[in-house]
């Protein structure tokens, strides 16, 4: 299984993905390193989620490679799939909690589907992935008792119960207070390098997700339009990347959505419709 | 017009063969994973409970009352040839031949059915489902085949429940209020009632009503579009088709079975 250090964990290629007539991804090519933070970035319906279920094998694409630590993950079997799951944690913006068990059988879950460790060292295991995201407390707590942070906090106790070699986030700081953001992006951060970890976050708080990432990629239109630290970024020549990263209403991509002229389209009336 | 009108049969067409295939690739999988969950009774256990204990209120309420219905109907039918004593034999094998298998698969889509369907299809809307998966867990082995396979264990004991209870309630009227001879009562079933022709005949029915029910409650979860307008419309067509086709499927049995 060692590949090469200074490979990318992930190296995607030509990556072509759509779902029916929409062209969602259209030849992306990126690497994710080892060790780093990287963000994937992009408007809303860019296809981010849909990228990180290309990666977890859920979702299949039309043409190109998507390789994991050397294993291309469309060509293997079921079995050998589900190997290679178990070593990347994928947290989703729901947090997809078991709503049928409390916050400590949630974490445990995995480790009683995959291994078969003694009641004890799954209590132990499972109190200490609870305290690193600071939720020890609230381990009897049902999944409908939480809040969406800590429903969060809770998966990523999960997500990281089998110490993958990489944890994927999807949205992770959608519709959270200032707090319970904070509180995220500084657990990414702080597990990532306590355990290690390879992390990709796909965002599109700008501020949040250029304070921790070592690298973005900017996605939009199925292609990848910038990459490069946030500074670089910040420093990009695109205007689309400046739009993006500073957050302008109007731009390369326009305020309006496509529509006829404004004055012919009030006179019209009626008519206007029914054309 | 008549364009439209074939594309849009076309279309219904094409549609219900993708289900049906859909349908049997569901089936396939809930087959292959039913060794995993023999390997995991306490999965299993759970399910049987859920799916069959909390079915039991309703089941043994129901089989009372058709069952006292069944005494009295039949008493008055029987009296007016002065065959009143033949009221144990009548109960008894409308029972244990059609009542108890249909009408205990008709309460179970009713009951378990619909909540197997929304419980899935939840699961599918709040991600769980596809969180299994990429936690290296196979929601067909650890969620829907110890569902599907308690819903085959659980049905023919239901039915087998329904049927004893409405020869209770048969008794009860028969005997207790209409005042049939009750050695009559119970020797006549004894004697007409066969071990092979109609008990086991029963229970072979009861466990494909099983087969059926829970398969279409698990595929129409499974299939739910994830929404709640999506959830509920899949619940409405458990309870719809799986009634559908545990009459349908009855009549074939029963010609099958009884139609010499």
């Amino acid at each position: 299984m060692a590949q090469d250090e200074t490979a990318p964990l992930v190296r995607i290629r030509g990556l072509r993905f759509a779902r029916g007539e929409r062209v969602i991804f259209d030849g992306v090519d990126l690497d994710i390193r080892r060790g780093g933070i990287t963000a994937i970035m992009g408007p809303s319906g860019t296809g981010k989620t849909t990228l990180l279920k290309l990666i977890g094998g859920q979702l299949r694409p039309q043409a190109g490679s998507i390789e994991v630590d050397g294993l291309d993950v469309h060509r293997l079997s079921r079995d050998k799939l589900f190997e290679l799951r178990k070593r990347m944690g994928l947290l989703f913006q729901s947090g997809a909690l078991l709503t049928d068990l409390n916050v400590f059988e949630n974490v445990a879950f995995p480790l009683r589907e995959h291994t078969r460790l003694p009641e004890s060292m799954i209590r132990d295991l499972v109190l200490m992935k609870l305290e690193a995201v600071g939720l020890r407390g609230a381990r009897a707590l049902m999944p409908s008792e939480l809040s969406g942070g800590m429903a969060r906090r809770v998966a990523l106790a999960r997500a990281i119960a089998l110490d993958p070699m990489m944890v994927m986030y999807d949205e992770p700081f959608t519709g959270q207070d200032p707090i319970s953001m904070g509180v995220l992006v500084k657990l990414i951060r702080r597990l990532n390098d306590a355990l290690s970890l390879t992390s990709i976050v796909v965002s599109h708080d700008v501020q949040e997700t250029a304070a921790i990432a070592d690298y973005i990629y900017l996605l939009s239109g199925g292609k990848v339009v910038a990459h490069g630290s946030p500074e670089e970024l910040g420093r990009a020549d695109s205007a689309w990347a400046q739009q993006f990263m500073q957050g302008l209403p109007d731009g390369p991509v326009p305020f309006h959505y496509p529509a006829a002229d404004y004055a012919t389209d009030l006179l019209a009336g009626d008519e206007g419709d029914k054309a | 017009m008549i364009l439209d009108w074939l594309q849009s049969l076309g279309q219904r067409a094409l549609s219900f063969f993708q289900r049906l295939g859909r349908g049997h690739i569901t089936l396939y999988y809930l087959l292959i994973s039913i060794p995993s969950v023999l390997m995991r009774p306490r999965l299993l256990l759970q399910q049987v409970y859920s799916v069959g204990v909390l079915t039991l209120l309703i089941i043994l309420v129901s089989g009372l009352f058709v069952g006292m219905v069944l005494g009295l109907q039949g008493y008055n039918t029987l009296a007016r040839f002065g065959a009143e004593q033949a009221l144990g034999t009548a109960v008894a094998l409308t029972l244990v031949r059609e009542m108890a298998p249909v009408v205990t698969a008709l309460l179970f889509a009713g009951r378990a059915g619909s909540a197997l369907t929304a419980e899935i299809g939840l699961m599918k809307a709040t991600e769980q489902l596809s969180g299994m998966e990429m936690m290296a867990v196979d929601p067909n082995k650890r969620v829907l085949a110890p569902r599907f396979l308690a819903g085959v264990i659980a049905m023919p004991l239901l039915a087998a429940i329904f049927a004893a209870v409405g020869v209770m309630g048969g008794y009860f009227v028969g005997v207790g209020l209409l005042g049939v001879d009750e050695g009559a009562f119970w020797s006549q079933m004894q004697a007409n009632v066969d071990l092979r022709d109609d008990v086991f005949n029963g229970i072979i029915k009861s466990m494909v009503f099983g087969v059926v029910a829970v398969w279409i409650a698990i595929y129409e979860g499974q299939d739910a579009t994830p929404t709640s307008e999506g959830v509920s419309r899949a619940t409405t067509r458990t309870v719809v088709h799986t009634s559908l086709a545990v009459l349908g499927l009855n009549f074939i049995l029963t010609a099958l079975m009884f139609g010499e």
